[in-house]
C-alpha cells in the first residue's frame, strides 16, 4: 500500500526545521549556558566567554542567522508510517538542504574526500546522514541534528581493556575513558560540551548509539539506574577538571553526560564518545498525514 | 576589564606590549585561512597575498558568505580549531611575517616558539560566536582561491572593526592553553584515581 503525502508542504517544513536548527539553540541548552554564566565571577575569562556565547545565541535568533558558521554534517532521523516512500522522503530532505544552503542558513559542507571539491549544495556521498524508522503513528517525524567538525574531531573511541589507562571492562573503566577523552579535548570541541557515550556495539554501532543520546534534553534522566548513576557521577567529575568554557579555565566544562548501551560481541568492548559542542543544534518537527 | 584597541598592521613593539590574558578589540584587515589555505601557503608560497599577510593577521575561519549582486556579505564567521595548522604555521609566520594568528583551542609548542622568534601573538576568538564576529566585518575586500577551495576554505580578505579577542599565547612564551592543560591533567589523574562505582 502506497501512502502518499504532500511533498511540497513536507519539503517546506523540513527547510524551516533546518533554519531553526541552525539559528535557534534549544531552550534547555541555552538555559544550561545561562546557569554556567551565573556560576562564574564577573571579571573572569570564563564569564567573558560565556557572556559572548549567550549574547551570540540571542543575536542569531533575532537576526535569523546561523549561530555558528560550522553548520556541521546534517543528520536526520525520520520516523514514518507503513507505506511512505523513504526514497521520496530522502528527495524532499535533500531539496530542503539545497534551499537552506542557498539561503545561507547552512554552510556548504560536503567535500569530495579524494579530490577536495566542495559540492556547494551540502549533498554528497553519505551526506545527508539519513536514518529511517517505521512506526505506527499516522505522521512523519523528523529530528534534525547539526554537529560541527570541531566537536566531531575530538569525538573518539576506546577498546577495553586499555592497558595505558588501566581501564578494564567495567563502569570504572568506562568512566576512565570518558575523563581521558574530555581532558584530551580541552577546549577544542567548544566546551562546555555535551558528552554522549555509547557502551558496546561494534565500532559503528557504538558511535551511532552515542550520537543518538544527543537528542535527550539536558534534564533527561537515564531509565537504567546504573547508567543514571554513571551519568550523574561523570557530570560532577568532569566539571572538576576546570577546563572551562572554550578551554580557558572555569567551573563549567560539560553541560551534560548522556549514556546509552548496545549489545556487543564477547571479544569486543568499545566505549564510544560523541563530543557535542555547546552549540548542540537539534530540532524536531511533526508532519501529520490525516488530511492527505 | 582593561580593553586594548589595536589597529592592523602591527609592529614588533605593539606585539611586545601584549600579554596572555589581555582583552583586545582588533581593527583593520584580516585574512581567513584554514586547512587548504595553509597547505597552499607552505607548498606554493604565493606572492599575490604577501602584502595583506605582512604584519597582518590570519584568521582560522571558514565563514558562511552570501553573494547578493556583485557583493559578498558575511553571514557567520566564528573561529575554527587552530591545532590542525600546527604543522604549517611556524613556516608561514617566517615566510610571510605574520603578527597575529586568530583562532580557537590554542596551538602547540612549535607555534609557541615561533611566536617568540617572529614577534607574534595567538588571539583567541570564542568558538561558535559566529554572528558576533560576522557583525564586526565592515566589508569583504577580496578573496583568494575561491574556485579552487570553495567558500569555507577560500582566503577571504575582511575589513573588521572592534573584533573581540583574548591574547591566549603571547610573544613572551606564555600560553593560557598550556596552563589549563597541565592543571586539568592533575585533576583528571586524581579524579580517575577516586572513581568509586560498583559494577
Amino acid at each position: 500500500m502506497m501512502n502518499s503525502f504532500n511533498e511540497n508542504a513536507f519539503t517546506q517544513q523540513v527547510a524551516e526545521c533546518i533554519r531553526q536548527a541552525s539559528c535557534e539553540l534549544p531552550e534547555d541548552i541555552e538555559q544550561g549556558l545561562l546557569d554556567a554564566l551565573a556560576c562564574e565571577k564577573e571579571q573572569s575569562t570564563a564569564y567573558a566567554v560565556l557572556e559572548t556565547i549567550t549574547q551570540n545565541i540571542r543575536l542569531a535568533k533575532e537576526k535569523s542567522r546561523p549561530l555558528c558558521q560550522d553548520t556541521g554534517l546534517p543528520a536526520f532521523y525520520i520516523s514514518h508510517p507503513l507505506g511512505v516512500s523513504t526514497r521520496r522522503l530522502k528527495k524532499c530532505t535533500e531539496d530542503a538542504l539545497v534551499w537552506a544552503t542557498e539561503k545561507g542558513y547552512l554552510r556548504p559542507n560536503a567535500v569530495d574526500s579524494v579530490f577536495a571539491i566542495n559540492s556547494g549544495t551540502n549533498l554528497g556521498i553519505g551526506i545527508p546522514d539519513l536514518h529511517f524508522t517505521e512506526w505506527n503513528k499516522n505522521e512523519i517525524q523528523v529530528k534534525c541534528l547539526l554537529k560541527g567538525g570541531g566537536s566531531e574531531n575530538v569525538s573518539t573511541q576506546y577498546s577495553l581493556p586499555c592497558e595505558k589507562l588501566s581501564a578494564g571492562r567495567d563502569l570504572k573503566g568506562i568512566a576512565t575513558c570518558v575523563i581521558d577523552a574530555v581532558h584530551r579535548a580541552q577546549g577544542k570541541g567548544c566546551a562546555p560540551g555535551i558528552i554522549a557515550v555509547g557502551i558496546g556495539g561494534d565500532r559503528s554501532i557504538g558511535l551511532k548509539t552515542a550520537k543518538e543520546q544527543l537528542f535527550r534534553k539536558l534534564d533527561d534522566r537515564n531509565n537504567d539506574p546504573l547508567l543514571d548513576k554513571l551519568e550523574q557521577s561523570l557530570y560532577e567529575k568532569l566539571n572538576k577538571l576546570q577546563i572551562g568554557p572554550m578551554g580557558l579555565g572555569g567551573k563549567t566544562t560539560v553541560l551534560g553526560v548522556k549514556i546509552g548501551k548496545a549489545h556487543r560481541l564477547p571479544a569486543s568492548y568499545f566505549v564510544s564518545i560523541s563530543y557535542m559542542c555547546w552549540a548542540c543544534r537539534r530540532k524536531e518537527m511533526h508532519f501529520p498525514l490525516d488530511d492527505v | 576589564m582593561n580593553i586594548k584597541h589595536l589597529q592592523l598592521p602591527l609592529s614588533q613593539d605593539d606585539i611586545k606590549r601584549l600579554h596572555a590574558g589581555d582583552t583586545v578589540l582588533l581593527s583593520g584587515t584580516i585574512v581567513t585561512g584554514r586547512d587548504m589555505a595553509h597547505r597552499w601557503l607552505v607548498d606554493e608560497k604565493p606572492d599575490e597575498i604577501r602584502d595583506v599577510l605582512h604584519e597582518g593577521a590570519i584568521y582560522h575561519c571558514g565563514p558562511i558568505m552570501l553573494k547578493e549582486g556583485d557583493t559578498w556579505t558575511c553571514r557567520a564567521a566564528g573561529p575554527t580549531t587552530s591545532i590542525r595548522e600546527e604543522p604549517y604555521l611556524a613556516d608561514i609566520m617566517q615566510e610571510y611575517g605574520l603578527r597575529c594568528v586568530i583562532g580557537k583551542g590554542g596551538m602547540g609548542e612549535r607555534t609557541a616558539e615561533a611566536l617568540i622568534k617572529h614577534h607574534a601573538v595567538y588571539l583567541f576568538a570564542v568558538g561558535g560566536a559566529a554572528v558576533i564576529y560576522a557583525d564586526t566585518v565592515k566589508s569583504v575586500e577580496n578573496v583568494y582561491q575561491l574556485d579552487a577551495f570553495g567558500v569555507p576554505e577560500a582566503m577571504w580578505v575582511l575589513k573588521v572593526k572592534d573584533f573581540p579577542v583574548i591574547v591566549s599565547m603571547d610573544s613572551h612564551g606564555n600560553s593560557l592553553h598550556r596552563d589549563v592543560e597541565s592543571k586539568s591533567k592533575k585533576h583528571a589523574v586524581s579524579s580517575i584515581k577516586n572513581i568509586k562505582l560498583d559494577s
